[in-house]
């Protein structure tokens, strides 16, 4: 318990220091701008309780709303896909792998399962986000445009970290 | 009652999300104007701190090329200084001089108005809705809320929160931000503002059908807002057309910063902005 929960802190700040030092930077095309802070909540342990997993995505979207100016418009998108997360699992997961894996991870659930549950964990997160950051529905489009290019930037941003860093 | 209980925990994670979302969307709404709660800021001791010293090991690559601007802006500067001392010995062109010059940095008393110092951007985004720039000096230099921030003389944002080292800039590309600005050219004035969709290109609003617009014309600061001095260059007109139903043009001005590369950063205080603010105060309570 002790050294997961180092391990586990240790993602969150890794994460999120890849997010404002690096992904905040980029911009390509004026439109495609990635998100993978969210990989601290993709990787966080299958028994994880839903009322901690909630906390744990409000930390982690206040912590990313403190560094770019934009309170609570990360807290919410994170929350949301908190909440959600459990409804993925179950919808693309059995309940025996729940009980038998530890964590969702490229190297024991597979990469076809790990790109279906990123896919869907990246593009719900993106989705709420830049409609809230967009707060109207104006510009419909080029807002469904930057969510889904972003989104795919992101996605493959996420898997590439897995052979990076996160290989544990 | 025990049945209640019995529901709440039933139910417990859907009401904790309710209650957390709810909370975080309020947030949304209240804190999204340009004025933030100290700790969303990232001028914040952590992330102030944290973007320092990234900002301080990054940017060594980029100083040659800011030495490059900065040489050439030395050059404008040395030349426009040459030409005004020029002219102050002559004394032919004391007409054009009066009217041009003691505008940008005397006023009429002959004190200069406007203080200068610059500052490094540790942090910049272009990529949101909302974007801000932090800088690394605060309260502790000098730096105070509303001062203009320039880049090479153009027109970058305005500082909305100072902490004691840092302070965060509310960047032209915010569409949370409107500067009034005027074309050069004829003196027409309209009001600023940036629509969220590309970060080279902001717009000028309420200018009306008479007014003679071309392609190419620069758009320079008008002075109203106590802020900048009147005509920092904002941008030139790359595009404007009629919009339907409406008297006014649409104007499309490709900024002259580069928003995407800001290492350093000039701050201006107006020395009188209290008095005018206070003085403009007078006309909103005093009728």
């Amino acid at each position: 318990m002790g050294i997961s929960a180092v391990k586990y802190l240790l993602i969150f700040v890794v994460s999120v220091l890849l997010q404002v030092l690096f992904c905040n930077n980029i911009l390509i095309a004026r439109v495609i701008s990635p998100f993978i802070y969210i990989l601290f909540i993709i990787l966080l342990p299958f028994d994880t309780p839903r009322s901690l997993l909630l906390f744990l995505a409000l930390a982690l979207g206040l912590t990313i709303d403190v560094f770019t100016n934009t309170p609570g418009v990360h807290a919410s998108a994170c929350l949301l896909i908190g909440f959600i997360r459990p409804v993925i699992l179950d919808l693309i997961t059995s309940r025996e792998t729940l009980e038998s894996v530890p964590a969702p991870r490229v190297k024991t659930m597979g990469f076809h399962w790990f790109v279906t549950y990123t896919i869907f964990m990246v593009v719900i997160h993106h989705f709420f986000l830049f409609f809230i950051e967009a707060f109207t529905f104006q510009g419909f489009l080029l807002t469904l445009l930057r969510i889904i290019l972003s989104s795919v930037l992101s996605i493959a941003l996420i898997l590439l970290s897995q052979y990076l860093i996160f290989r544990k | 009652m025990k049945n209640l209980f019995k529901l709440i925990y039933r139910y417990h994670v859907i009401f904790l999300f309710v209650l957390l979302e709810t909370l975080s969307l309020s947030m949304v709404v209240t804190f999204n104007n340009y004025q933030r709660a100290a700790f969303f800021d990232s001028g914040n001791f952590l992330s102030g701190t944290l973007f320092e010293r990234f900002s301080s090991f990054t940017q060594v690559f980029e100083f040659k090329q800011v030495n490059i601007k900065m040489a050439e802006e030395n050059a404008v500067l040395r030349s426009a200084l040459h030409e005004m001392l020029l002219k102050s010995n002559h004394g032919t062109y004391h007409a054009y001089d009066s009217i041009y010059l003691p505008r940008i940095a005397r006023d009429s008393t002959q004190k200069a108005v406007y203080r200068f110092t610059t500052a490094r951007v540790i942090n910049n985004s272009v990529n949101q809705q909302h974007n801000f720039i932090t800088i690394n000096k605060g309260r502790h230099d000098g730096i105070k809320p509303d001062m203009g921030v320039i880049s090479n003389g153009q027109v970058v944002g305005l500082v909305t929160n100072v902490s004691e080292n840092f302070s965060t800039v509310i960047s032209l590309l915010n569409s949370k931000w409107k500067i009034s600005a005027k074309i050069k050219r004829n003196d027409y004035f309209g009001s600023l503002s940036w629509d969220g969709k590309d970060y080279r290109r902001v717009q000028l609003n309420e200018m009306p059908y008479h007014v003679p617009v071309q392609n190419g014309d620069t758009v320079v600061t008008t002075g109203y807002s106590s802020s900048f001095p009147e005509g920092l260059i904002i941008g030139t007109i790359s595009d404007f057309s009629i919009g339907s139903g409406s008297n006014f043009y649409k104007i499309e001005v490709m900024l002259a910063a580069d928003f995407k590369n800001l290492v350093i950063v000039g701050l201006i205080e107006n020395k009188q902005l209290n008095e005018i603010k206070h003085l403009e105060s007078l006309n909103k309570y005093g009728n």
